[in-house]
């Protein structure tokens, strides 16, 4: 008599079909790693090919190096994710992007103490190209934007504002949310805000305008000038355009990481 | 040089200020002038020179006069320059530092950089042409010298080609760039297909191949998370070199403290943030003398196994006690850490009930915590 399914016989069929599948499954995928495999050797050809002609290029066209981060963006490829990543060995991208980096960071912590940790995309831009000297190779404000999205994940608070048509570069762990945000818009103007400006034109309570500037001055982000004539005015330091002259003190660079 | 008009610098209404860049030498045509060290600004209609030593000298040109522009390359011993191609100067400029001159360009001279950012915005100045549009003050001389349209620049037409060859090349290179990017995807796309049936060594063997292209990871192991080989290596190395740094530092450091000592002991072959922070990652399960350790705000910081945060808060609250009460800033002075890892050991102190807060516009102060000790 053959009765179906049940029975120590059935159970270690079952299990010895289960193992068959598994191995199948497993001989598939090592059919498919060994196929990768040769296709991530083309692509590295091809790559060291495309870098021995074009790796000039994109150290010293910042115009080719945005649209070639553009186009990888939009495939789903990070060319900067890591300095082990074949854009980074081959083309070279990556040293650039990350000693970048350390540059701004550098200069952020050395000015913190005069902004609070807020300093503009224009200022950022001429201190470090300060501090790159002259033999350096040049970069663009876009080759900071991109170094400073990679350094968000250090966890030191860097953040990118936009303000009027430029951007504030936040570099201390701050929070920072939509209200602050508006006001630092507001105050991008002329440098500074009062709280009547903000009840005109952001429509708020006085209330809410105050938390907003109380919280800027308690992060040194707002500087509070209680003689100005009229009512209070709350002055930006990363906005004052006088800053972009001067240079860092050599305490402040002292500040900086040694 | 002879198209300049001398100006007070100050900016007329309706004309806005784009870009400046200091350390900025102008050279008249192939030859150099006294004009050797200024600050230059870029405005909605003009281009205007202010002497560096001596901020009465200040000249100008309006933008309209300008034909194209070119870049120059950087070379060894020189620095990078724009070329400015110039209309004849108009029979009604106002008067200038040149009576005439035998060039019909300029050269500016980056001395200091930024010619990328300001040849960026000149030439969309240049393209956007928005002096047309606010006509501003009496100082904008519209060049209505009707042969200007006609006369070419020695070479022009020479040069025009040049550049659209280049910007071929460019495009080219753009498309090689886009297949390589398309044969990654599909392999993305086939790891995708292939979670469940593979092994440990095979997943790191595919996270590595990802790392290679840069392609985001959607595998994480609960092992090594999402690190790799070359991240567990990574890890070992910072061991070796941090232990020293640390024990300097007091035990811990920040994140990107570790970065940027790293990368400038690197030189070359830097490594990105992310993997940094990979790495780190890993250090905990591979039982190495440091750990990578979270702070409620969101720093990240690298400690010595053997550095007890809670047992410096401990002596944090001693020092505090002393002085009746601290801020970060002056509490980091005192003890000699940065301000960032001063604010969050007094953060966990209050955490752990030591201190209490006094938070005002004057800033965050810390004072040890009374309500605790004193009932």
């Amino acid at each position: 008599m053959h009765r179906r399914g049940v029975g120590a016989g059935a159970i270690a069929k079952k299990k010895l079909a289960e193992a068959k599948y598994k191995e199948r499954g497993t001989v598939l995928a090592e059919d498919q790693l060994a196929q990768m495999s040769k296709q991530l050797d083309m692509f590295k050809t091809n790559l060291e090919e495309f870098a021995s002609k074009h790796k000039q290029e994109i150290r010293k066209n910042p115009e080719f190096r945005v649209q070639f981060q553009d186009m990888c963006a939009t495939i789903g490829v990070d060319p900067l994710a890591s300095g082990k990543g074949f854009w980074s060995e081959m083309l070279g991208v990556g040293d650039f992007y990350y000693e970048l980096g350390v540059q701004i960071i550098e200069v952020c912590l050395a000015l913190k103490h005069r902004n609070g940790g807020l300093i503009t995309l224009e200022e950022l831009h001429q201190q470090v190209l300060k501090g790159r000297g002259k033999f350096a190779q040049d970069v663009s404000q876009d080759d900071l934007l991109r170094a400073i999205k990679k350094l968000k994940v250090l966890g030191n608070g860097f953040g990118i504002i936009p303000v009027g048509g430029t951007y504030l570069i936040q570099s201390v762990p701050a929070e920072l949310n939509m209200d602050h945000t508006v006001v630092l818009q507001l105050a991008e103007k002329k440098g500074y805000v009062t709280v009547s400006e903000i009840r005109s034109s952001l429509k708020w309570e006085t209330e809410r305008a105050k938390q907003v500037l109380e919280h800027l001055l308690k992060e040194g982000m707002a500087w509070l000038d209680t003689q100005a004539a009229g009512e209070p005015q709350y002055w930006l330091p990363a906005l004052f355009t006088e800053l972009y002259s001067q240079d860092i003190t050599p305490e402040e660079a002292k500040e900086a990481i040694p | 040089m002879d198209r300049f008009a001398w100006t007070s610098g100050l900016l007329e209404l309706g004309e806005t200020l784009v870009v400046q860049q200091r350390g900025v030498r102008l050279c008249d045509g192939e030859e150099k002038v006294k004009f050797d060290s200024g600050v230059l600004l870029l405005s909605t209609h003009r281009l205007i020179w202010r002497d560096q030593k001596n901020h009465e000298c200040c000249i100008a040109i309006p933008l309209s006069q300008i034909v194209f522009i070119e870049e120059q390359a950087a070379g060894i011993g020189k620095s990078a320059k724009i070329v400015v191609h110039l209309h004849p100067a108009s029979s009604n400029k106002e008067p200038g530092p040149f009576q005439s001159s035998k060039y019909s360009y300029i050269k500016l001279s980056f001395k200091e950089h930024g010619q990328i950012e300001f040849y960026r915005r000149l030439s969309e100045e240049m393209t956007q042409r928005r002096w047309e549009n606010m006509p501003a003050g009496q100082t904008i001389q519209v060049n209505k010298d009707p042969r200007a349209g006609r006369i070419r620049a020695v070479g022009i037409v020479g040069i025009e080609r040049k550049l659209e060859e280049k910007r071929k090349e460019t495009d080219k290179n753009i498309s090689e760039a886009k297949e390589m990017v398309e044969l990654s995807k599909s392999i993305a796309n086939k790891i995708k297909e292939k979670q469940g049936d593979i092994t440990e060594d095979e997943t790191i063997r595919f996270k590595s191949y990802l790392l290679s292209m840069g392609i985001a990871n959607p595998v994480t192991r609960e092992t090594y998370g999402s690190g790799t080989h070359y991240h567990m290596q990574l890890a070992k190395q910072l061991a070796g070199i941090l232990q020293t740094p640390l024990e300097e530092r007091g035990g811990i450091m920040s994140l990107t403290e570790v970065y940027c000592l790293v990368n400038r002991a690197r030189g070359l072959e830097l490594l990105s943030p992310e993997d940094l922070v990979n790495a780190c990652k890993m250090l905990e399960s591979l039982k190495l003398p440091l750990r990578l350790r979270i702070f409620d705000s969101g720093v990240m910081v690298i400690e010595l196994q053997s550095h007890n945060e809670e047992e410096m808060v401990a002596s944090a609250l001693e020092t505090v006690s002393e002085k009746g009460s601290l801020t970060a800033d002056e509490f980091a002075k005192l003890v000699g850490m940065s301000v960032l890892l001063a604010k969050e050991r007094l953060l966990l102190a209050e955490k752990m009930g030591h201190l209490c807060r006094d938070d005002s516009v004057e800033g965050l102060r810390f004072y040890p915590n009374l309500f605790l000790t004193q009932s």
